[in-house]
């Protein structure tokens, strides 16, 4: 079959050609980015903390007429407050470990600052979260050590929350020992936290710990933890706590309890929003996450819609030419086209249409990237989407035009001779 | 002619029931989209404060230096530190100032509470009050000698006044906030500007309703933190409250109200003195770096309006758009095969102007039944936000009766702009050719 009569008649059709290609082309362009968006995301949500989430719980609190923790002796005092409150929680029959901790991984409240090669270095090598807490943190958070060792009880010492004191050693993440000392010798180097003349011993580092900041201005040092064995003291305080396995709710409960019976004079009402209470972490989880998951959902459902719209609209569309050309059909099948013959003419005329509409949406969707890169600071969207929504899109366009060929096909040659 | 052409559209949709559903749930889910995701974003995009905000400016010094600025970009700081805020205090150069920062205290049980809960709040001077035009229902807030005094006094806002005494006039009574007691000398109405503009350092925007406001003086002499963001830069070393006020550590939110496009360009060549001063007296070893934006420009440096409020809208539009072109090649394959029909009017005598007449109103009761089933989805949707955006932003969306009537309006624009090229082929039918054909 030759395409001259094909393309004779798409002339006669022009509006609705175009329509149906601008359809078409808008439709992978939007497909192609909101696919890409749904993976970028979904991508994110998986990426593993390095903690192990199961069982694990956060408290957060904060001591009523409590002082302020700026002299020594109130720091002393909130301290041994603190410390009272972990000796509470560790006796508890569902507990297995407890850590004191100033945050975690997607808490999305952050303590961030340099990490220097060198003493007074003016511009730290690199950006860091910060992890203060006690000898505790390594077991609770289920953290992998891959050299080097843990803090042990006599290393941990303690400030207010407004004091300075860099630690004589830190255990570090193994993607911010490889930034540091590309070598892989990370291990019993020296490095001086934000830009001052104090130096730290790197002892020990883990395989893998998120900072706090889920997404957003932490993206650029997602992975570069620091670990102080220092516990804060301020009037608000948070413990990391992993419960006995499966007895999550239980520990929790046995939690707040504990905690009251030992001094009612705290504020540990859930306000999650305030950033107090007691949730497990999977709840940290979804809400640090919650955004990314629903602009996938929405991008999926918008995807879905469009496509079964522009099916539509191609089923509409060809039924019309249908409708319009019966008494032409009828005079092909006179003169001795087989119903195959009217069937692939119809495919072929749709895969045209859908071709020149592929190849308009696939300059449009790279142009959208580019826009969206520009404007919202995306990535550049890998040309496999582009490549597998045009696949889509021509099978759409040959399912779709499936139903009305095939009526087309059953046209009688009857009906040559009618003259309606 | 109104109601007959209205009658044939009504028959003509009927004719081809697939096709104008189809016509109708691509409008409707179209512009459901569009309108579910407008409603987030005209939450989080409008004017806070839309008589004043050309008036309002934050200023911002660079206390920092040009190597240490937030992105790179030479920016200053978002935020004062303690020394220049209570400089800008001092200077007093603008018509009214007010200091701003977040704290959080907590409140002992009472009442029907058994438990302390938390109160939100923020450390202002009494010009924030008449500043940021804030309603009160009791009472007032305070004023500059009670400021300079560090009173210990309180305005609380209507919901937290609900909340500790039931609505009545609190006026007068004390209450302890985080151990220490304050009179409470005015209750605001119901005031809660969204963004939440003037205190972005560290807050979203969003957040719920303000609990308290207390003097700034007041709170600095009780050594209440901050609740924001603090954020410190090069050499840190302080140790307790006096030392993190001398730090380079920036927190205090600093706004100001400007009357006239003069008195702005005074108020900067003030800010840029201060910091040529503050060059000399070798505090800074650079250049004066300052800035002064008012609200607006202020929200869009802040970037309060989150992107996936302006993605899902992008991709709403497109969506929409998308249905419209699919709404116009429907309209032209249903209009056309009525060539015939048209033929016969025209010859009877109907002019173009009578056949656009039809075929528009046609299109416009596609549009409409359209638009009333993007309403439905629209209230669905609207009730559904809150599992794409965070809670606080999510509540924001709501129908009221400008999205209904906006609703309505674009489905049925739309739909009748859409119709105008199909409308056009059909006015130009040629009577005559089509008469013969049959």
């Amino acid at each position: 079959m030759t395409l001259h009569p094909i393309l004779a008649a798409l002339k006669k059709h022009k509006a609705g050609v175009t329509l149906i290609t601008l359809q078409i082309a808008l439709t992978l362009a939007i497909v192609c980015n909101a696919v890409f968006i749904i993976g970028q995301r979904v991508e994110r949500v998986h990426r593993p903390t390095g903690i192990d989430e199961q069982n694990l719980f956060l408290i957060q609190q904060a001591y009523v007429g409590a002082p302020t923790g700026d002299d020594a002796a109130s720091i002393e005092k909130l301290d041994a407050m603190q410390r009272s409150d972990l000796a509470t929680l560790r006796g508890l029959p569902d507990v297995e470990a407890v850590a004191a901790i100033n945050s975690l991984p997607l808490l999305q409240s952050s303590w961030t600052g340099g990490v220097g090669l060198k003493p007074d270095q003016q511009h730290s090598t690199e950006h860091a979260a910060y992890y203060f807490g006690d000898d505790q943190m390594l077991n609770t958070l289920g953290l992998q050590l891959v050299a080097g060792r843990n803090f042990t009880s006599s290393e941990i010492s303690n400030r207010g929350f407004r004091g300075v004191g860099e630690p004589p050693m830190v255990i570090v993440t193994k993607a911010l020992a490889d930034k540091l000392f590309p070598k892989g010798d990370a291990l019993g180097k020296t490095v001086y936290l934000d830009g001052l003349a104090i130096p730290s011993t790197i002892i020990g580092v883990v395989e893998r710990m998120q900072i706090p900041a889920a997404g957003g201005w932490g993206d650029s040092f997602a992975w570069n933890s620091v670990l102080q064995p220092i516990r804060l003291d301020a009037n608000y305080t948070r413990t990391a706590v992993r419960a006995r396995p499966g007895r999550l709710d239980a520990a929790m409960r046995e939690a707040r309890e504990g905690l009251f019976n030992a001094n009612p004079m705290r504020v540990l009402e859930n306000q999650p929003d305030i950033g107090i209470g007691i949730m497990p972490f999977s709840e940290i989880r979804a809400r640090a996450y919650r955004a990314d998951i629903g602009m996938a959902v929405l991008m999926g459902v918008i995807c879905l819609i469009l496509l079964c719209v522009t099916a539509a609209g191609i089923v509409g569309l060809t039924s019309f030419w249908v409708g319009q050309r019966r008494k032409q059909i009828g005079i092909r099948r006179a003169l001795g086209a087989t119903r195959n013959d009217i069937l692939r003419y119809f495919q072929t005329e749709n895969l045209l249409i859908a071709g020149a509409g592929v190849v308009l949406g696939a300059i449009l969707a790279v142009g959208l990237n580019l826009w969206m890169m520009k404007q919202f600071a995306m990535d550049r969207m890998s040309l496999l989407y582009v490549l597998v929504g045009i696949v889509v899109l021509m099978l759409l366009g040959q399912g779709a035009v499936f139903a009305p060929a095939r009526r087309a096909s059953r046209v009688s040659p009857v009906e040559a001779t009618r003259s309606v | 002619m109104f109601g007959y052409y209205f009658d044939l559209a009504l028959r003509s949709l009927k004719r081809n029931p697939a096709l104008t559903a189809l016509m109708v749930v691509a409008i409707g889910f179209g512009v459901a989209a569009s309108m579910i995701t407008y409603s987030v974003f005209r939450a989080v995009s409008g004017n806070p404060i839309p008589d004043k905000s050309a008036q309002l400016f934050t200023p911002q010094i660079d206390s920092w230096g040009p190597q240490q600025s937030f992105n790179g970009d030479n920016e200053p700081p978002q935020a004062l530190d303690y020394t220049d805020a209570m400089a800008l205090m001092r200077a007093h150069a603008a018509k009214r100032q007010t200091l701003i920062y977040p704290v959080q205290l907590s409140l002992l049980p009472g009442g029907d509470r058994s438990l302390p809960i938390k109160a939100n709040g923020y450390a202002v001077y009494g010009d924030f009050f008449p500043m940021f035009e804030v309603p009160f229902r009791y009472g007032s807030g305070w004023n500059a000698t009670q400021d300079e005094g560090r009173a210990a006094l309180v305005v609380l806002s209507e919901e937290f006044n609900r909340k500790l005494f039931g609505g009545a006039n609190s006026v007068g009574h004390e209450i302890t906030l985080g151990g220490h007691p304050y009179r409470i000398v005015g209750v605001t109405r119901r005031w809660n500007p969204v963004p939440r503009f003037y205190s972005l350092f560290g807050g979203s925007g969003f957040e719920e309703p303000a609990d308290f406001y207390l003097p700034f003086t007041r709170a600095l002499d009780l050594q209440i933190p901050t609740n924001g963001n603090n954020s410190c830069r090069g050499n840190i070393s302080m140790n307790g409250w006096d030392s993190w006020l001398r730090s380079n550590c920036v927190w205090v939110t600093p706004w100001v109200e400007l009357d006239s496009a003069a008195d702005v360009a005074r108020y900067r060549n003030f800010l840029e003195g201060y910091s040529a001063d503050q060059q000399h007296a070798g505090r800074f070893n650079w250049a004066p770096n300052v800035r002064l934006r008012d609200v607006m420009r202020w929200m869009a440096y802040m970037h309060v309006v989150p992107p996936e409020s302006r993605i899902s809208l992008m991709v709403s539009l497109g969506f929409f758009l998308i249905c419209l072109v699919n709404t116009v090649g429907l309209l032209l394959a249903k209009f056309m095969r009525r060539a015939g029909e048209i033929g016969i009017r025209r010859a009877l005598g109907a002019s173009r102007r009578e056949i656009y007449m039809q075929f528009l109103i046609e299109a416009g009761t596609v549009g409409l039944a359209g638009g009333l089933l993007g309403l439905l989805l629209t209230a669905a949707g609207v009730s559904g936000v809150g599992l794409l955006f965070r809670p606080e932003i999510a509540r924001l969306a709501h129908v009221d009766l400008s999205l209904v009537a906006l609703t309505l309006a674009v489905a049925i624009a739309a739909t009748v702009i859409a119709a105008f090229y199909p409308t056009w082929r059909a006015a130009h039918v040629h009577p005559a050719w089509h008469l013969r054909s049959n």
